[in-house]
């Protein structure tokens, strides 16, 4: 039996600071994976959203409406209980949460991406189709390379948010590391009365030190090319 | 399926709720830590700024639970409820802050400088020329963290509140209708969300209109 502050030792007790290190690494996991698909597809889908074609907008708006207004977590269940029934399919919740963040960062990141290359002057898509580029050249050689700069900073940020956002995945029980930390803690329930106080907190400080860093570094970015 | 209508309309009134609190408390308590830092007040606008970097680094469902079971274990016991609107504002109040805060900046340091050279105090500085300025430039921002704290309260249900989620979640437990109840769920955040949203875009277009006038 641990008390007080004697009860931190909880965190480092036999293999639990190992597990929830397992566990940071599921989240870690499912966060990369989802930037990886949502910036490259997300700047399509950006590019898409500022399409000429009045019907390609639309449906693009419609999606990015539909995303962004409904809550993630209720995506994730939306996925995970009802998505695989219809469809009768197995999938992991591991899976499920990199679907539906992967849709929720495409969602963003092109939102991001439509936002800057609106930013840019009219003028010069509008010169350029006067010198008789195509589509295709405008947006290689005018679109792509002035909107990459002004991307990058958002695009590091959408990374925070995305780990942000992974421990909701807890709750469509996937085992990451604040599932890890109810586990610990329900294993101690009568050996350490104040295992949920220092658990928690440490998951905090964990989630802290990963994101703070990186929110950082893009606003550092952002301050010197902004 | 109308039967359970009234539950959700409920559950729908108690996330409206949650959320009218959460982002009224969020809203003064970011106004005042923006201030603070602004104003570069001695040791408090170090402790504001640790603040924000803390609340807007951390994910709302830690909080609450490092709040709601942490807490609890070392003698500081809340209810779920209180947990919740801390929660919220804990987290809501570093978001507006910040958005308070760049509209604060977006005002040039040559109108506060004429200002003062006119003879206006600090505070007269504040109320007509950085408010009127700033405040404007903040509220796309403040918008769109209204929605953001609205959609985060569906995290709630983790602590056993009545929100939709939890409703829903329940009458899954309960009936094994999962189509119809998750339909209903997201039904009724469409009916909470769809009309702040079409207003925040119109927000945002007069706004762009009103950056061109300069």
């Amino acid at each position: 039996m641990y008390e007080g502050i004697d009860g931190i030792r909880v965190i480092f007790e036999g293999i639990n600071f190992q597990r929830l290190m397992v566990g940071l690494l599921v989240t870690l996991k499912i966060a990369a994976v989802s930037v990886a698909v949502s910036i490259p597809v997300g700047v399509l889908f950006g590019i898409l959203m500022t399409s000429r074609k009045k019907w390609v907008r639309l449906l693009c708006y419609f999606y990015l409406d539909a995303i962004r207004i409904i809550p993630i977590l209720v995506l994730l269940f939306v996925f995970y209980f009802e998505i695989t029934r219809v469809f009768k399919i197995q999938w992991s919740g591991e899976f499920v949460a990199i679907i539906v963040f992967s849709m929720w960062g495409i969602a963003e990141m092109g939102d991001l991406t439509r936002g800057a290359i609106r930013s840019l002057p009219k003028h010069q898509i509008e010169s350029a189709l006067a010198l008789g580029l195509s589509e295709n050249a405008i947006h290689r050689h005018i679109i792509i390379p002035q909107i990459t700069r002004r991307l990058i900073p958002p695009s590091i940020n959408l990374i925070t948010r995305m780990i942000k956002t992974t421990p909701l995945v807890a709750l469509i029980s996937v085992i990451e590391i604040l599932k890890v930390g109810q586990q610990i803690i329900e294993y101690n329930l009568y050996r350490n009365s104040t295992a949920s106080f220092w658990i928690y907190g440490f998951i905090f400080i964990v989630y802290f030190l990963l994101c703070y860093p990186i929110a950082e570094v893009s606003r550092r970015l952002e301050k010197r090319w902004g | 399926m109308i039967k359970v209508l009234p539950l959700y309309i409920k559950a729908a009134g108690f996330t409206l709720l949650l959320s009218a609190i959460g982002i009224f408390l969020s809203f003064v308590v970011g106004i005042a830590v923006s201030l603070t830092v602004y104003c570069k007040v001695k040791f408090f606008s170090v402790v504001a700024k640790i603040y924000i970097e803390v609340a807007r680094n951390t994910p709302l469902l830690i909080q609450l639970f490092f709040l709601y079971f942490g807490f609890s274990r070392i003698g500081l016991r809340m209810e779920a409820y209180t947990c919740a609107v801390v929660g919220l504002t804990f987290l809501g109040g570093a978001y507006m802050a910040e958005a308070f805060r760049s509209g604060f900046e977006s005002v040039d340091v040559s109108q506060k400088e004429s200002a003062q050279s006119l003879g206006l105090n600090f505070l007269q500085v504040l109320r007509f020329v950085v408010f009127p300025q700033g405040l404007s430039v903040a509220v796309p921002a403040i918008c769109a963290n209204s929605l953001f704290l609205l959609k985060e309260t569906s995290v709630v249900s983790a602590i056993a509140l009545a929100d939709l989620v939890y409703v829903a979640k329940d009458l899954i437990g309960l009936h094994y209708k999962t189509t119809e109840c998750l339909i209903l769920l997201v039904i009724f955040y469409l009916i909470l969300l769809l009309p702040i949203s079409i207003y925040m875009r119109k927000l945002e277009k007069k706004m762009r209109f009103a950056s061109h006038g300069v």
